[in-house]
C-alpha cells in the first residue's frame, strides 16, 4: 500500500514555534517521503542538536535525535552497515557548520548516498539567539551587541570544496520549489547537501526575505535550471553572462540575446563554483542569490565501495574461516 | 622449582659463573630466561625479540614480552631517549611475566647498555656491539669512559662483538647499499642467539622468506647474516657456553603466539561470526590501540566493515549509526580518544544499544606516555561521561586473555543492550606469549534480542518495554511495524517519546543504573587464582598486573606465606560474591598501574580499609615489587 503524507506523521505534539519555517519543510518532506515508493521501514532520520533536529520525532519512520553535530557521522556508520536505508539527516547552520562542521565535510568527500537537509536560519534558535557561523559580520545578537566579528560561512563554497557531489539551495518560503529540489536530492545517488533558507521569526526574522517578498524576491533571487540561461529580474529581462570567469549582469532589453547568457550546467563543477561565489549582501549592484541544484554529479558511493572492497577480498582470500583465523599461519603442538 | 625469587636468582648466578669460569661445560641447562635487547629504535630490536620469541614458543617454551619502545618513529640516534627494548622472559616452567631482572642484555650501543644495565642481574650476560661504543655514540649516550674498557662492568660477562664490522665483512659481496648491510645487522644477534639458547633457525628463515619475497637481495642477506650470527658462535673460541632451556609442561594442545591488540581484534570477530551481527569498527588511529584496527582491516573476507574516522568523535558516532542498524559495533582507542568519545558514550548509554569501546590505556592524564602502559582510566570508564551514565567495565589480565575479554565484552554489550568498555592497556596490546588457541565450536553463541514484528501486529512496539534483566529489544530498521525514534533526550518510560517529567527522569536513571547491577547475575562468580579462601592477605588485581601477582603469589605461597589472588575481569559491576571473598582475608593489596582507582571503587562498595600499592612510571610491576609489599603488610 502506497504511503501518504498522513502517514508519516507521528503522535507526538510539534514544538516548534508558531510560524516557524520549520513547518513548511516538515510538510514538504512528508509528502516527498511518501512519494518516494520506500517502505516505511526502510528509511532512517537522523539528526543532531537544534530546533530542526526535533524532526525525527515527527516523522513515522526509524529515527534518531542524536548529539549536537554528529548527525553526519552517525548517518555514516548507519549507511556504512546498511546501504540499503533511505537516510536522511536533519541538520542546522550551528549543527552542521560549526560544532559539526568536520563531519559534514567528511561525509561529502565520501560521498555516501544520503539527503542532508540543511535548514539555515543564520541564527542559534535553541539557545535563544546567539550568532551562528552562517551570520553575518557586523550582525547585531544576543552574543554580538556591537556586531558580529567572524567572517560568515557560505554553505556552498563549504560543500563544493569538499568535493560534495551533490548541491542544492532552496527556501523554506517557496514550497514548490523545495519539494522539486527534495525530489532532486532524493534521486541523487551520492551525498546530496540542500541548503535550506528557513525563516527563524522568533531571533532572527526576515533574515532572507529579499529572496521571498514578491517586491524583491525577482530582483534577488535566481533559479537556475539546468540547461536554461541564467534569467532573473521583475520582467525576466536580467541575465547574467560570463565575462571570463566573472558572472556580469546584463539588461535583455539592452540588445543582450539568450545566446549571450550563462547557459547552467549542472555538471560543471568550476560553473558551480563560479555560482557559489554569488554571496554578497543584496544591495542595488550585488550579483542575485542563486537557488537549485549548483552541481550534480556521479561518482561512486562509499558504501558501494566498501561492499565491493569486502567481495573482493572474499573473492580473494576466500569466504573468511574463524578456526584457521584463529589458528593463524604458525602453530605448534604440545603433546 | 621457580628461577624467580631473590634466593632463586643467586641459585642461577651461582650456576652461570660455575660454568662461566670453568668454560667446560658445552650446555647449561636452565629453567628460565630473562633476556632484553636494547638497541637504538632503527635497529630493529622489536623484529629481533619477537622472532626469539616465536621460535621459543615454537619450540615448546612458555614466555612472555614486554617491548618498550619510545613514542618518537625515529628518536635521536645513539641517545638514551632513542632507545627500544624488547624484554622477555621463556622457560621450562610457566612464564607468567616478562621477568624483573635480565639474565641477558644485548646491547647494541652504548646507550642501550646504559639505559638497561641496572635491569641485568649480577653476574649476568652482556652482548655488546663493540661499534655501537665508538667515541660517537659514547658521546651520544652521554657516557664519559667507555664501559667496555673500563672496570664497570666487572661484575658481569661481558661478550664484546663487532656486530656492525662482521655484518659487513659477511655481505662483503652484497649489492646492497651500506644503509641496508647496517640494517641487518640485528640478524647477526638473532642468529648469534639461536646458537647461545641451541634453537634453529628454520623458523625465522621461513618468516624473512615471507617478509621479503618481493626483496630477493635483501632476503638473501638478512638470511645470510642470520647465519652468519649462528655460526659464528659455533666457530669462535671466545665464548664456548651454550645455554639449554627445554620445553616447558604446558597443557597439552596447539598453540601460537598471540599479542593484545591481535587477541583482541580476533574476538571481536570471533563474536560477530557467532552472534550472526556484521562487525563494524569504527575507529581513529592512536597509539597503542591501532593495531586493532591495522589487525581488523585485514579480514574483510569475514565482512567486517572497518571505518578509519575523521576523528574519535566521528569513528564512536559511526558505531552507534551501525549499532542502530544492528551492526556489532566496535571501536577502539586510548585514552585521550576515549575522553572525547564520552559525550557519544553517554547516547549510546541513552539509547541503550549494544557498543564495545576498546580503550587500550596508555599513560596519562593529556597525551601523557602514549606509548607506555598504565591502568588509569578506570574512573574514566566507569563515569566519564556528563550525568549518571555508568558503562560496563571488563578487563584483559594477558595477551592471550584479550581474546575472551573481548569476546565478553561484546555478548555482554548484545544481551544486555548496553555500551561496554574493555579496558585493555598498553603493556597486554604489544605483550605477546604462546595461546592454546580455541575452537570456533568451543565458543559458545550468543543471540541478539531481535523482536519478531509478527508479535507486534496487534499491540504497538515500545522501545523501552523490557524483559527481566531490563534489557529492551533491538529494532532495527527495516523491521516493519517497530519504527520508532530514539534520541539523548530523556525518554518516557516505555515509549521513548521525550519526557522532561521529573518522576520519570528519576525512574529512568534509577533502571538505567539498576540494568547494570543485574548483569552481575549473568557474569562468573569471582573465584580465587590462587591461595586459599580464607586467610591473612588478599592480592585482589585487575588487567595487566596479572602476571606479576601471580608469580609472585606463587613463591609467596612456596615460601609459606598465607596470602591469595584473586583476578577481576569485572570492573562494573563486580561479581556477586566479591563483598565474601574481600572479607575472608585480613588485609586485602590491590596492586594498580595507577594512583588507587580500583581502590577506591572497593573502598566505596565495601567499605574495606584495601591497601594500595601504586606504580605510575609507565611500566609494569615486577614480581619483587608485590612480594615486598605483601611481606611489608603482612
Amino acid at each position: 500500500m502506497a504511503l501518504t503524507a498522513k502517514d508519516l506523521v507521528t503522535d507526538q505534539d510539534i514544538r516548534w514555534c508558531p510560524g516557524c519555517g520549520d513547518y513548511s519543510i516538515l510538510k514538504q518532506v512528508q509528502s516527498v517521503v511518501a512519494d518516494l515508493g520506500r517502505k516505511r521501514e526502510d528509511i532512517v532520520f537522523i539528526s543532531g542538536i537544534g530546533c530542526s533536529s526535533r524532526f525525527p520525532y515527527y516523522m513515522d519512520t526509524y529515527g534518531m535525535h542524536s548529539i549536537h553535530g554528529r548527525a553526519t557521522a552517525i548517518a555514516s556508520g548507519l549507511k556504512a552497515a546498511r546501504p540499503e536505508l533511505d537516510v536522511w539527516i536533519i541538520t542546522g547552520d550551528g549543527d552542521s557548520l560549526s560544532i559539526g562542521g568536520n563531519h559534514l565535510i567528511h561525509l561529502l568527500r565520501r560521498n555516501f548516498d544520503v539527503n542532508i537537509l540543511l535548514f539555515n536560519n543564520e541564527i542559534y534558535g535553541l539557545t535563544k539567539g546567539q550568532y551562528s557561523p552562517t551570520s553575518h559580520e557586523g550582525k547585531v545578537t544576543k552574543s554580538s551587541p556591537f556586531g558580529v566579528l567572524d567572517h560568515a560561512f557560505n554553505p556552498s563554497a563549504v560543500a563544493l570544496g569538499a568535493d560534495s557531489s551533490f548541491f542544492a539551495r532552496t527556501l523554506d518560503r517557496d514550497p514548490k520549489h523545495m519539494k522539486e529540489i527534495l525530489k532532486r536530492g532524493n534521486e541523487h545517488k551520492g551525498a546530496s547537501l540542500i541548503e535550506i533558507y528557513q525563516n527563524c521569526n522568533v531571533f532572527n526574522d526576515g533574515a532572507f526575505f529579499t529572496f521571498t517578498d514578491k517586491e524583491t524576491k525577482a530582483g534577488n533571487a535566481i533559479f537556475v535550471e539546468h540547461n536554461q540561461p541564467l534569467i532573473f529580474g521583475n520582467d525576466k529581462n536580467l541575465g547574467i553572462k560570463l565575462d571570463g570567469f566573472k558572472p556580469v549582469i546584463v539588461n535583455l532589453d539592452d540588445g543582450h540575446s539568450l545566446n549571450d547568457l550563462w547557459i547552467h550546467d549542472e555538471q560543471d563543477y568550476m560553473k558551480a563554483t563560479l555560482l557559489s561565489r554569488m554571496f554578497d549582501a543584496p544591495s542595488k549592484d550585488s550579483m542575485p542569490r542563486p537557488f537549485g541544484v549548483f552541481y550534480s554529479t556521479d561518482r561512486g558511493t562509499y558504501e558501494s565501495a566498501m561492499e565491493a572492497q569486502i567481495a573482493e577480498a572474499t573473492e580473494a582470500l576466500g569466504k573468511g574461516d574463524l578456526d584457521s583465523l584463529l589458528a593463524g599461519n604458525n602453530t605448534w603442538v604440545i603433546d | 622449582m621457580y628461577l624467580i625469587s631473590q634466593t632463586k636468582y643467586a641459585y642461577f648466578g651461582y650456576f652461570c659463573t660455575r660454568f662461566l669460569a670453568s668454560m667446560e661445560a658445552k650446555k647449561n641447562e636452565l629453567k628460565e630466561i630473562t633476556i632484553l635487547f636494547a638497541g637504538d629504535s632503527g635497529d630493529g630490536m622489536q623484529l629481533t625479540g619477537n622472532q626469539f620469541a616465536d621460535t621459543n614458543a615454537n619450540f615448546g617454551n612458555d614466555l612472555a614480552t614486554f617491548p618498550n619502545y619510545p613514542a618518537e618513529i625515529r628518536a635521536p640516534i645513539g641517545t638514551v631517549a632513542g632507545v627500544s627494548g624488547f624484554q622477555m622472559k621463556f622457560g621450562s616452567t610457566e612464564i607468567y611475566t616478562p621477568g624483573d631482572e635480565c639474565d641477558v642484555l644485548v646491547a647494541m650501543n652504548a646507550a642501550g647498555l646504559k639505559s638497561s644495565l641496572h635491569k641485568v642481574k649480577k653476574n649476568g650476560i652482556i652482548v655488546a656491539n663493540i661499534s655501537g661504543f665508538d667515541r660517537k655514540n659514547l658521546k651520544l649516550a652521554q657516557v664519559e669512559t667507555n664501559p667496555l674498557e673500563d672496570e664497570s662492568l666487572a661484575n658481569y660477562t661481558v661478550q664484546q662483538i663487532d656486530i656492525s664490522k662482521l655484518t659487513q665483512e659477511t655481505l662483503k659481496d652484497s649489492a646492497l647499499g651500506r644503509k641496508d648491510i647496517e640494517r641487518s645487522k640485528n640478524m647477526f644477534v638473532l642468529g648469534y642467539l639461536y646458537w647461545m639458547f641451541n634453537r634453529e633457525m628454520k623458523e625465522s628463515i621461513t618468516f624473512l622468506n615471507q617478509k621479503f619475497s618481493k626483496k630477493p637481495e635483501i632476503l638473501e642477506a638478512n638470511i645470510k647474516v642470520l647465519k652468519a650470527g649462528y655460526h659464528y658462535g659455533d666457530t669462535t673460541e671466545t665464548f664456548t657456553t651454550r645455554y639449554d632451556v627445554k620445553k616447558a609442561e604446558l597443557p597439552t594442545g596447539t598453540y601460537r603466539s598471540i599479542m593484545g591488540n591481535q587477541a583482541t581484534a580476533m574476538g571481536l570477530i570471533a563474536a560477530a561470526k557467532k552472534s550472526g551481527l556484521q562487525l563494524f569498527y569504527g575507529s581513529y588511529p592512536i597509539t597503542p590501540a591501532s593495531d586493532i584496527l591495522h589487525e581488523l582491516a585485514k579480514h574483510k573476507n569475514f565482512g567486517v566493515k572497518t571505518f578509519q574516522a575523521e576523528d574519535e568523535i566521528a569513528a564512536v558516532t559511526a558505531c552507534i549509526g551501525a549499532a542502530f542498524g544492528g551492526a556489532m559495533a566496535t571501536t577502539g582507542s586510548s585514552g585521550p580518544g576515549i575522553a572525547i568519545k564520552g559525550e557519544a558514550l553517554g547516547l549510546a548509554v541513552m539509547l541503550e544499544i549494544p557498543l564495545v569501546v576498546v580503550n587500550v590505556q596508555r599513560g596519562g592524564p593529556s597525551t601523557g606516555l602514549p606509548t607506555k602502559t598504565e591502568q588509569s582510566d578506570l574512573m574514566q570508564a566507569l563515569f566519564g561521561r556528563n550525568g549518571e551514565a555508568q558503562t560496563v567495565v571488563v578487563a584483559p589480565r594477558s595477551p592471550k586473555d584479550a581474546f575472551e575479554a573481548a569476546y565478553e565484552a561484546c555478548r555482554l554489550a548484545v544481551c544486555h543492550m548496553i555500551p561496554v568498555m574493555l579496558l585493555s592497556d598498553g603493556y597486554i596490546a604489544n605483550g605477546a606469549e604462546p595461546w592454546a588457541f580455541p575452537k570456533s565450536s568451543e565458543l559458545k553463541p550468543f543471540k541478539p534480542k531481535f523482536p519478531n514484528p509478527k508479535d507486534y501486529e496487534e499491540e504497538p512496539y515500545m522501545p523501552y518495554k523490557r524483559d527481566e534483566n531490563l534489557v529492551r529489544e533491538w529494532a532495527v530498521p527495516g523491521m516493519p511495524g517497530l519504527e520508532h525514534r530514539v534520541g539523548g533526550i530523556e525518554k518516557e518510560d516505555l515509549t521513548g517519546n521525550i519526557s522532561y517529567d521529573p518522576d520519570n527522569h528519576q525512574h529512568m536513571v534509577k533502571t538505567r543504573a539498576a540494568k547494570i547491577d543485574r548483569i552481575a547475575n549473568d557474569i562468573p562468580l569471582q573465584e580465587i587464582d590462587q591461595g586459599q579462601s580464607t586467610g591473612k592477605v588478599l592480592v585482589l588485581g585487575w588487567g595487566s598486573p596479572y602476571g606479576a601477582i601471580k608469580s609472585a603469589t606463587k613463591i609467596l605461597l612456596e615460601e609459606g606465606y598465607e596470602v591469595s589472588h584473586a583476578q577481576l575481569r569485572y570492573l562494573n559491576p563486580f561479581p556477586k560474591n566479591l563483598g565474601e571473598i574481600l572479607n575472608n582475608y585480613d588485609k586485602v593489596l590491590i596492586p594498580e598501574i595507577n594512583d588507587g582507582q580500583l581502590d577506591i571503587l572497593i573502598r566505596n562498595k565495601y567499605l574495606i580499609p584495601s591497601i594500595r600499592l601504586c606504580k605510575i612510571k609507565g611500566l609494569p610491576f615486577t614480581t619483587n615489587e608485590i612480594i615486598e609489599k605483601v611481606k611489608e603488610i603482612y
